[in-house]
């Protein structure tokens, strides 16, 4: 999901808001040169690479663990599209540090959004539970850019048609600021403070050939 | 996606695969603990029948309810249709009521065309006349994409009253559309004029298309709409066209024997192969939910100004 501002048009937005990260700085291993948006109309600016986007991973990887003891009862639900594939490198990562398998699938929120009327209609994805379902287990949603919020809060709704699960936690690639609902994430790969202008771009090899993160600014590939 | 539902004409290859592969996602929230998705909460769709159908129309009214959305009905008996309104103004009337799609079936071909020009809301054709019933040939195309894997390169015969059947025009435009090819089979005086303009190849003789045929989509004769004569006796109509147990042995294993409903048993239909394995009628009936919920949400679930 490369992420523009929702509700495009965005009439009737207050001004500037509050730019600045949500959650505190755990930022990620990689400190990168400040997003602070370039200048020069149009560009594309990397912030994390492919060596970057893996050094993360396994730091979340690492958290998941410690922070749900040892994987214990868990689910990961990647939001598709990027959300799937990140999903599975999570678990991944996890099987490789302890040898755990926790469950992964996907879950398309898509059905459940309060924003649907104001674009083109959008093509579903595949939502698909893990065997055992998710009642009473710890259901981790995965998602590639946490923005507004809406997307997150929609999967909630998608997962309660499903079963109740012990606690639902919410795990993403890169935090990019300007919530518009009161949500927050558990593991964030990278905290990445950006202007509603920009645009954050994740690229991953499973959907896009490549591994990198990126920030356009107006003007660029958009 | 278009803004009405109309004809399957109107409908291009991406199009129809767009509303299966939607579809493929509707069927899956039949499995689920809430079968319930709230995405056209405080849409209003009206089901407007100007002819009895109760398959259909209920078909559509869960498929609406399962979306969340508010579902009148409107039938003719007991309203002022049957005091003589015109069309037109049952269509002004839903237009003040706020309706965002009418589904409509009516007697008359071409009467949801007409309908479309006069209202705000989405069109959907519920069958008009003896022309289309567009949502009828998508959950057949959907149906034997679940049993076979595929429409296209298959050889899917229709046999039965072609004359009378909208089923059958709308199947034909997409099934082909979809890369199938299409055998008619029917009694001479049952094979509309005009055929020759349909993509489709047309045979007089059953039992010689049965063996290369992966699909037999049977029609019911419609004895409600045949103003002559079209064959000698019932019988003989049975005998020649019906599709009994030696002639579904006549079929590839694979091959699916398909009908709309309601069946006439013992007429096109033997009783043993309506109940057979082979037989996916019932499925045709479950998948029409799936299908029109599709419909309903790529009609509905966006923006109305076309971007």
């Amino acid at each position: 999901m490369t992420t523009p501002a929702p509700g495009r048009p965005t009439p009737g937005r207050p001004g500037p808001g509050t730019p600045g990260p949500g959650a505190p700085g755990q930022a990620g291993s990689a400190p990168g040169p400040r997003a602070g948006a370039p200048d020069s109309p149009g560009t594309a600016h990397t912030v994390l690479s492919g060596a970057d986007i893996g050094r993360v991973l396994t730091r979340m990887a690492h958290q998941i663990l410690e922070k749900t003891a040892g994987g214990n009862g868990v689910v990961l639900l990647g939001i598709p599209t990027r959300g799937v594939p990140l999903a599975r490198r999570l678990a991944d990562r996890v099987r490789a540090v302890e040898g755990v398998e926790l469950g992964v699938g996907s879950l398309d929120p898509t059905m459940h959004r309060d924003d649907l009327q104001l674009r083109a209609v959008r093509p579903l994805a595949v939502t698909d539970l893990p065997d055992g379902g998710i009642d009473g287990r710890t259901v981790i949603l995965v998602d590639d850019v946490l923005f507004s919020g809406r997307t997150v809060r929609a999967a909630l709704d998608a997962l309660a048609q499903f079963g109740r699960p012990r606690v639902v936690q919410l795990a993403v690639l890169v935090d990019r600021g300007h919530r518009e609902l009161p949500i927050r994430a558990d593991y964030v790969g990278k905290n990445m403070p950006t202007s509603r202008q920009e645009a954050v771009a994740v690229r991953l090899t499973e959907t896009d050939g490549r591994d990198a993160v990126m920030i356009l600014s107006e003007g660029a590939g958009r | 996606m278009m803004r009405h539902l109309l004809s399957t004409q109107d409908l291009g290859r991406d199009d129809a695969l767009l509303v299966l592969d939607t579809a493929e996602y509707m069927a899956t929230v039949a499995g689920r603990s809430v079968k319930k998705l709230p995405t056209l909460r405080g849409r209003t769709v009206v089901n407007l029948f100007f002819e009895d159908s109760t398959r259909t129309r209920t078909s559509f009214e869960l498929a609406a309810k399962r979306l969340s959305a508010d579902v009148i009905n409107f039938s003719v008996r007991g309203s002022s249709v049957s005091k003589g309104e015109s069309l037109k103004d049952t269509a002004q009337t839903l237009e003040a009521m706020g309706a965002d799609a009418v589904v409509c079936r009516h007697p008359a071909s071409g009467a949801p065309h007409r309908l479309a020009a006069w209202v705000r809301g989405s069109v959907l054709n519920a069958g008009d006349g003896i022309h289309e019933h567009p949502t009828q040939a998508l959950l057949d195309a959907f149906t034997i994409r679940r049993r076979l894997g595929r429409v296209e390169g298959l050889s899917v015969t229709i046999v039965g009253d072609v004359l009378h059947s909208r089923v059958a025009r709308s199947n034909v435009w997409l099934l082909s559309t979809l890369g199938a090819s299409v055998t008619v089979v029917a009694p001479p005086t049952l094979v509309p004029v005009g055929v020759e303009q349909w993509p489709v190849a047309v045979s007089y003789d059953l039992d010689a298309v049965l063996p290369t045929s992966d699909v037999v989509m049977m029609l019911r004769v419609q004895r409600e709409r045949m103003t002559a004569a079209f064959f000698p006796t019932e019988r003989e109509y049975s005998r020649r066209y019906g599709l009994d147990a030696d002639r579904l042995a006549a079929m590839p294993p694979s091959a699916l024997v398909m009908h709309p409903g309601p069946m006439v048993r013992g007429m096109e239909i033997a009783s043993d192969v309506a109940d057979s394995t082979r037989s996916t009628v019932v499925e045709q009936v479950a998948n029409g939910v799936s299908v029109r919920m599709a419909v309903l949400y790529l009609l509905l679930g966006g923006t109305r100004e076309v971007p």
